[in-house]
């Protein structure tokens, strides 16, 4: 099974998932990050591979990328620095990027990779269902690989049922329309859109991201939601730290507080 | 052979909507409603009347004899820098302002990269007293001031994308972000046969009276809707799109769009996406875009702006690979050349755009009854400054 579903099993309310772009602050970084969150505590993690025009992410976000491809940072380099994955980590890990990098990759080559190296499963923003369904599903079936869709306040419950139908994870739901980095949106309407989801009973597990930054945002997702996801604020304290790593225990800590 | 948009939104291999899922009910919308919109006899009415009134369409259709001298062939402007504006851009902006009131639309944002595009999204605005935001990259902004201070003059808020490269493609993201993060009152106008489904197809339905006036044009002319050569360039491929929309199914007249070779193909300073491009996903369509190994999209080189763009529309990428259209490419002297040659010879001054096309025209070889069409996609006037530094005038 793969180790999504186990950890979904296992916990079901409280879940802690870090974003952070692989190759910042530096090339390096990518697998010293992902060892230190797993110590502090999060429950899984979404490594970012970098694109050049990423769309859906705020200014920071978009920096990390910008940085990351500067360092050097490619699919390539990623898939290398992953071989060391599984004898370091054990916790779930996605990645998460754009659909042109991958689709240069090869979209069947990225899975095959993906699986190699132990990643649990992939976000892709700019993939729609149809071209999924129709291209693609069959390269992330064969390698275990749970493909996970956002849902926001606007997606219809027909659809909404759809994309619980193909996914084979969790759902990825927005806090509001946006892009990355916004603040949680806290109005009263968004709480009858969590409620609209929760009690539509699918059968994916809920995890709430774009705009969680601290306890208090954490901790108002998890009335809705299986666990949330936190990303910029994540990304941002990597960014004003010299020594970065030294940050995250206390980060992780602030956060479930 | 089909060259048309299938069911899905495909024009065989290309276009689709590789859009997040903040978008999909805004690109849903305007999937379900816009063709019944369009179909509507009072926005027909409105579209016909404004581009008349307004536009100051149809574009005469002229036959440049000193020109055609010259080359030894019949060749016919299509004079899209006539209209109101100076380019082919306002077709577009006609036809998806009206597209927005009928939605409901409050507030309208648009990418630019000259400057053409905002300023015909500006304008369209103005007309219908319509809130307008405009993203252009900073870079652009200080390229092009005189078309920024026209944006303002009609009430338009210019953005500076400050992202990426700071240029058009940077605009574009932008823009597009803007529409995440105002999903229900906002309208995206596209400037080009670019972007998710159903933009391509919408763009180039507007821009489709460009060959549509042609054909009645050409019987007037000649007594033949069918011309042996069309020619066009090519950016995104709004006027190309517009040019040989009417003319794709006429086998037998061959289809040219001209692509910026900036310093030259090979230079590493380059905008000749069909020659430089591979297969990818560029601002939610699948098409053909430069890029690297990585699948980072590169940036493109232009002297002119307008052609300045990593990718081409779905369609062309399309009518590149079953090879309806041939596409070629013009460096950066070529089209400064053949601008300094309309002028001289028919005292037309051209974008350095619609140069590209003109360029072409010395590496063929005609017959000399045969009869060429060129899309003149837009007036020179935006580009003095460039023509007085490269000219010393
Ligand atoms: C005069 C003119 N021609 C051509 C273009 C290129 O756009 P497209 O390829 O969409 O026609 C532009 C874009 O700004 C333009 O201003």
């Amino acid at each position: 099974m793969n180790r999504l579903k186990q950890l979904f099993e296992k916990k079901k309310n409280n879940i802690l998932s870090i974003y952070f772009t692989a190759g910042y602050p530096e090339i390096g970084a990518t697998l010293k990050i992902a060892e230190a969150l797993e110590k502090s505590g999060a429950d899984f993690l979404e490594i970012g591979f970098p694109y050049s025009d990423p769309l859906a992410d705020g200014p920071v976000i978009q920096k990390s990328s910008h940085v990351a491809i500067e360092n050097g940072m490619t699919l390539k380099v990623l898939f290398e620095q992953l071989k060391d994955l599984r004898s370091k980590i054990s916790i779930p890990v996605l990645l998460m990027g754009y659909a042109n990098p991958m689709i240069q990759f090869g979209v069947s080559n990225f899975c095959k990779a993906a699986k190699e190296v132990g990643v649990d499963g992939v976000i892709v923003p700019d993939l729609p269902l149809y071209e999924y369904e129709e291209l693609y599903k069959d390269d992330f079936i064969s390698n275990r690989l749970s493909n996970i869709f956002l849902v926001t306040p606007q997606t219809s419950e027909e659809r909404i049922r759809k994309i619980d139908e193909l996914s084979n994870g969790f759902i990825y739901l927005l806090s509001s329309s946006s892009t990355t980095g916004k603040d949680l949106n806290t109005s009263d309407a968004i709480g009858d859109y969590y409620n609209r989801v929760k009690n539509m009973n699918l059968k994916n597990p809920l995890i709430i991201g774009f705009g969680i930054s601290d306890q208090k945002s954490f901790e108002r997702a998890n009335q809705y939601a299986n666990g949330a996801i936190v990303g910029t604020a994540f990304v941002k304290t990597l960014g004003n730290e010299n020594d970065y790593l030294a940050q995250i225990p206390e980060f992780i800590r602030k956060i479930r507080a | 052979m089909n060259y048309r948009i299938d069911d899905r939104g495909y024009y065989g291999d290309f276009g689709g909507a590789y859009i997040p899922e903040m978008l999909y009910p805004n690109i849903e919308e305007l999937r379900n409603e816009y063709l019944k919109i369009i179909a509507q006899p009072d926005f027909q009415e409105e579209f016909k009347s404004l581009l008349k009134d307004y536009v100051g369409r149809p574009s005469p259709l002229f036959l440049a004899k000193r020109l055609s001298e010259k080359y030894g062939a019949q060749i016919y402007l299509k004079r899209e820098d006539l209209n109101h504006t100076g380019a082919h851009k306002i077709n577009n902006t006609i036809g998806q302002i009206i597209l927005a009131e009928k939605l409901g639309k409050k507030r309208i944002i648009a990418e630019t990269g000259a400057g053409q595009h905002g300023v015909a999204t500006a304008t369209v605005c103005a007309l219908k007293g319509l809130e307008c935001v405009i993203y252009m990259g900073e870079v652009d902004i200080q390229r092009q001031a005189p078309n920024v201070a026209r944006m303002k003059m009609m009430g338009a808020k210019v953005v500076p994308a400050t992202s990426g490269s700071k240029t058009l493609k940077d605009a574009t993201n932008e823009a597009m972000r803007d529409w995440i993060n105002n999903p229900v009152d906002t309208h995206y106008i596209i400037g080009s046969v670019v972007g998710p489904h159903p933009y391509p197809e919408m763009v180039s339905l507007f821009q489709s009276i460009i060959s549509e006036e042609t054909k009645k044009q050409l019987i007037e002319h000649t007594g033949n809707d069918q011309p042996d050569y069309v020619l066009a360039c090519v950016g995104g491929g709004s006027n190309a799109m517009g040019m040989f929309y009417h003319f794709l199914d006429d086998e037998n007249v061959k289809l040219i769009g001209a692509e910026a070779a900036g310093l030259g193909v090979n230079s590493g300073h380059s905008a000749a996406t069909s020659v430089l491009g591979k297969e990818g996903v560029l601002h939610g369509s699948r098409t053909i875009l430069m890029q690297t190994e990585d699948g980072q999209v590169t940036e493109p080189y232009s002297i002119s702006a307008g052609l300045d763009y990593p990718g081409i529309g779905p369609q062309h990428a399309h009518l590149h690979k079953v090879k309806r259209v041939e596409y070629v490419s013009i460096t950066d002297d070529e089209a400064m050349q053949a601008s300094l040659e309309l002028s001289k010879l028919e005292g037309i001054i051209p974008a350095i755009e619609s140069a590209h096309a003109l360029a072409q025209l010395k590496k063929m070889t005609f017959k000399k009854e045969d009869v060429v069409v060129i899309c003149l996609s837009g007036r020179g006037d935006k580009d003095l400054d460039t023509f007085m530094k490269y000219f010393n005038l």
